[in-house]
């Protein structure tokens, strides 16, 4: 039994049918070929398919593709504007936050949440926000580096969400 | 992984909800822990029930109770200014509930009919008295926290019930509160994690609540170390021998996140860092 899904995905409505047990990000990728939505782990814990839905970051192996129908999609796809990177993304290559690159999209999703509703995050803020992703090459610093850069230059709030150890 | 053939229904309306119940569908609210358990094949429905149109996402104050619509999403309650206001306890242990995308769909109704035993939220209600309210096809009714959690995943509520909403008795106004975790990296599930709510009036405890997640195979409340606490003056001493006789109310098993002494030994520990935040805060 097919059913059929329609949703926005960066900016364009899309429509297309299939299976209920479809995961949101084998929709995304097979269905709609936006391979920048990495598979890693298909249980919630290494966070590379992180996507915004509806604004709010979203593991996507965690939603059926059923599910969004009606809802707004942003992958790392959108996050660039007519193939120019978008600040965090020019972020991330000057500062060498990537090797292979498979964590990354993941890592942006959350990021763009993260100074969307903190723009200026402490660097523990930062660590906390990113313990949710896995990366198996660079070992993180590059990584917050590159969001403290993309961050509004200026001192940090104090902000509730401190580092918890 | 990838799941197997499930069919898939949305409902409209509790009613209609409780119907696919007792022909056996399985409930799909924040999905956070059922899709992994679909993905891995752990759990292999012939239906899966969305409930997420639903409505079910209120979250109001109703006389003494904090009510919280099972729909409502663990972010929805951590930044609600209401929550953080009437039942900051709440507020505080939904931060370390996973992950913000996983806070951003994660319902209060599924975790608690999820059951972990090493869930936040669950030990929340038993500290707090919450009760929930659930509908079944011959109609509704209330369980008291403390007769819900039955063992790692069972609960009270029948197969053909749906949990519709919880309410939590707000504490004391000018009640300290404390939450206190171990897990292996930040905002992992927890090895065991104490939540406390304390109130001192002219330098004497007159209330006191104490749950341990982790170290039983339910959410366990600490009944004797709260009376250990109440009516006496919340000193460094008086906090260590509420914490030692948390250890007596724990029956924790060995796994691979740690042997069972670890565990026993972590909720001392934790109930005693709670408990100094709890009368600080």
């Amino acid at each position: 039994m097919k059913l059929t899904v329609t949703c926005t995905v960066n900016g364009r409505e899309v429509r297309a049918d299939c299976e209920p047990r479809r995961t949101l990000a084998d929709f995304l990728r097979h269905d709609l070929g936006l391979t920048g939505v990495h598979v890693g782990c298909e249980q919630g814990a290494c966070g590379s398919c992180t996507v915004l839905l509806d604004g709010a970051t979203a593991r996507s192996c965690c939603l059926l593709a059923v599910q969004v129908d009606g809802a707004t999609v942003t992958t790392v796809e959108g996050l660039a504007d007519n193939g120019v990177l978008g600040p965090l993304q020019e972020a991330f290559r000057s500062h060498h936050a990537l090797q292979c690159g498979f964590c990354t999209p993941g890592m942006l999703a959350t990021a763009t949440e993260l100074l969307r509703d903190n723009p200026r995050p402490t660097e523990a803020q930062i660590r906390t926000a990113l313990s949710g992703h896995l990366c198996r090459c660079t070992g993180y610093q590059h990584i917050v580096d590159a969001v403290k850069a993309a961050a509004d230059p200026g001192e940090p709030e104090a902000g509730e969400e401190q580092h918890r150890s | 992984m990838k799941a197997a053939p499930f069919a898939y229904v949305r409902a409209a309306g509790v009613g209609e909800a409780v119907a696919a119940l007792s022909e056996g569908a399985l409930v799909l609210a924040g999905g956070q822990s059922l899709v992994p358990l679909l993905n891995m094949r752990l759990v292999r429905p012939h239906t899966v029930m969305d409930v997420n149109r639903l409505d079910l996402a209120h979250l109001h104050r109703s006389g003494a109770d904090l009510v919280l619509g099972a729909l409502t999403r663990h972010r929805q309650v951590e930044t609600s200014p209401l929550v953080r206001r009437d039942v900051p306890l709440l507020a505080a242990a939904m931060s370390h509930v996973g992950y913000v995308a996983v806070r951003n769909r994660g319902t209060t109704g599924g975790s608690i009919a999820h059951a972990d035993p090493a869930a936040e939220l669950p030990a929340v209600c038993v500290a707090l008295d919450a009760s929930f309210t659930v509908q079944g096809a011959r109609g509704r009714r209330e369980i008291p926290a403390g007769e819900f959690f039955l063992g790692p995943h069972r609960t009270a509520l029948a197969a053909d019930e749906l949990l519709v909403e919880t309410r939590v008795p707000v504490p004391p106004v000018g009640s300290g509160h404390g939450v206190a975790e171990l897990s292996r990296r930040a905002n992992d599930l927890a090895v065991v994690a104490v939540v406390a709510c304390v109130a001192v009036s002219e330098g004497t405890v007159t209330y006191a609540r104490i749950a341990v997640a982790g170290a039983a195979p339910t959410p366990i409340r600490a009944t004797v170390a709260e009376s250990v606490l109440l009516g006496r003056t919340p000193s460094a001493d008086v906090i260590a021998s509420a914490a030692d006789a948390v250890a007596d109310a724990t029956d924790p098993s060995d796994d691979l996140r740690a042997p069972a002494a670890y565990r026993r030994e972590m909720a001392v520990v934790l109930t005693r860092r709670a408990l100094r935040q709890a009368v600080t805060s």
